[in-house]
Parts: C-alpha cells; structure tokens; sequence
C-alpha cells in the first residue's frame, strides 16, 4: 500500500478534488437511479393497484 | 428446438417479468461485490502511476463508463431493430429501458473525462473528435428519449424512437476508432484486442473488475425499469403479489 496516512489518501497527490469528485458523482448518479427506480415501480403498482379496486375506467391514464 | 427449451417463452412480457425479479437481485449482489473489490484494487492495490500521478485512478470509473455508454448504445439499437422486425413489444420496452442509463453513463463518461483532463492537458473540454463524438451519444440519448416521450400513440413512439436509435449506431464505431482516425487529444486506447494491454497488471485488474461492475449493474438497473415499464404498460393482467390483491380487490367490491 502506498498510502502513510488517510489525509495522504484523500489528497490523492494532489489531484484529490479531480479523483474524489469523479468517483463521488458516480456514486451519486448510481444511488439516484436505483432510488429513482425503486419510487417508479411503487407508483406503478399503486396505480395497477388503484386500477383493480377502483374499476377501470376511471384510473387508467 | 433442439436444446428442450423454448426460449421464445420469455420474449413474452408475462415470462419475462418473474424470470427478471428472480434474476435481478444476483446481478445486484454481485455488482456490488465487485465494485468493492475493484475500488479496494483501485486504490490500495494498484500503484501511482509514473507520468499521471493519481489522477490516473479517474479511468477506474471514467474507462467502464465510457465503454458502458457505448456498449448500451449497441445493445439499445440491437434490441431496437428486433422490435422493428419482429413487432415484438418486449423488444421495444427493453430498447426503453436502456436509454436512461445508457445516458447516464454517457454523461459520466464526459464528467470524469473533464476531471482528468484538468489537470493533465489543463483543459476541462476541447472539442476534440473523441470528446465531440461522445457528447454526440449524449444527444442521440436524449434524441432517443424525448422523441418517445414526445409521441402519444406508444406503438408510433416505439417505432420512431428505434429507427432514431438505429440509424445513430454509426456513431459508436466513430467513437471508438476516433483515437486512430483523427490526431486527437484524448489517448489512444489503453486496452487493444490486437496488441494487448499497456498497463500495469493491477491497474488493468482493477479497471476490468469495475467494468465488469457496471455491467451487471447496468443488467440489474436495466432489468428492473424493464419491468416498471412492463406494469405501466400492460395494464391487463397483475403479475406480482396476484391472489393477495386480487382478494383485496374482490373484498371492497
């Protein structure tokens, strides 16, 4: 391992803000998406749930 | 079919939605394993390098991100141009499901990419033939999405949208051969099917293993819109918790 000590990792030889910057918004983007997703499919099974409730005319967009 | 198993089964969306459910939590775990393990050789494991410094440790995410976003692409036109020849729907809402992560990797690709080109050209963005090409597919995601979002009629929007995609997959060849076309800026490739790899074993381990990360994330991710969009589009039968909403539903009638 070539790192002494963690404020040597997180400055990253200097190009700490570029590599931390980089893997944070990645992270961020992917976390985003799976959250994204995870309320995309609680509307739409409520929505087909509301459908098989409420008849189905009236609900269904 | 030879094999004993009727693989034409799953193109129907009925098929395809449990075989996803069961399938996407494997891909999910292992994605994340993997990630870890590539982030631990990422920067534990693989050296500083001589002429880069750290900064090179960028191409861990920025290297995977920009093979996704153009191996989506493919894969997006593929599923496409089977919906165009076979009318199949299944095809088309896969196509639909791989848009938006194909963008977000697109856009990935370009934000790391400016992060490691500040301080190694000095220059966030040049309109380089690499760069300009990848900003493209931005576009073409973007194209590709809002021209179905801008269509009511769903089986026009799904048509449209694949002839869209179909025909902006020659971008991705002008993408990937551009380092060789054109005197660019951007470096040529690290990793070449025909001369091999530059790199440093661990360098070349860890970036593999995030490749492959993003991959099966990009399946789980990919594979669970597939089935929202399933739900929202097919709104006749109920696939999931059936005989419990179907007692509720009878119960309030």
């Amino acid at each position: 391992m070539q790192w002494g000590s963690a404020s040597e990792f997180f400055a990253m030889g200097g190009y700490g803000l570029y590599v931390w910057t980089s893997f944070v918004a990645t992270a961020l983007c992917m976390v985003w998406e799976v959250l994204a997703l995870w309320r995309r499919r609680a509307a739409a099974r409520a929505e087909q749930r509301a459908m098989l409730l409420g008849g189905t005319d009236e609900t269904a967009a | 079919m030879s094999t004993g198993i009727n693989w034409l089964k799953y193109s129907s969306p009925q098929a395809f939605y449990p075989l996803a459910g069961r399938l996407i939590p494997w891909f999910a775990c292992v994605a994340v394993a993997l990630m870890g393990i590539g982030l631990y050789l990422g920067f534990f494991v693989a050296p500083t390098d001589f002429q880069q410094g750290d900064s090179y440790r960028i191409i861990f995410v920025h290297v995977p991100a920009a093979w996704m976003s153009m191996f989506l692409y493919v894969v997006m036109a593929v599923w496409a141009g089977i919906g165009l020849g076979l009318n199949a729907r299944l095809s088309f809402m896969m196509a639909q499901a791989i848009a938006p992560t194909g963008a977000m990797f697109t856009f990935l690709a370009l934000l790391t990419g400016a992060m490691w080109g500040k301080p190694t050209w000095g220059a966030w963005w040049v309109w380089d033939a690499r760069l300009t090409s990848e900003l493209i597919l931005l576009f073409q995601y973007a194209g590709v999405m809002l021209l179905r979002t801008s269509i009511d009629d769903l089986r026009r929007a799904d048509r449209s949208s694949a002839v869209f995609a179909l025909v902006g997959v020659v971008n991705v060849p002008i993408i990937y051969f551009s380092v060789q076309w054109w005197n660019t800026l951007h470096q040529g490739a690290s990793v070449s099917m025909s001369t091999g790899s530059k790199m440093a074993a661990t360098m070349l381990m860890a970036m593999l293993i995030m490749t492959m990360a993003f991959w099966l994330y990009s399946i789980a991710v990919i594979l669970s819109r597939a089935r929202c969009i399933v739900v929202e589009r097919e709104s006749q039968p109920v696939w999931e918790e059936k005989p419990a909403v179907i007692q509720t539903a009878a119960e309030a009638r």
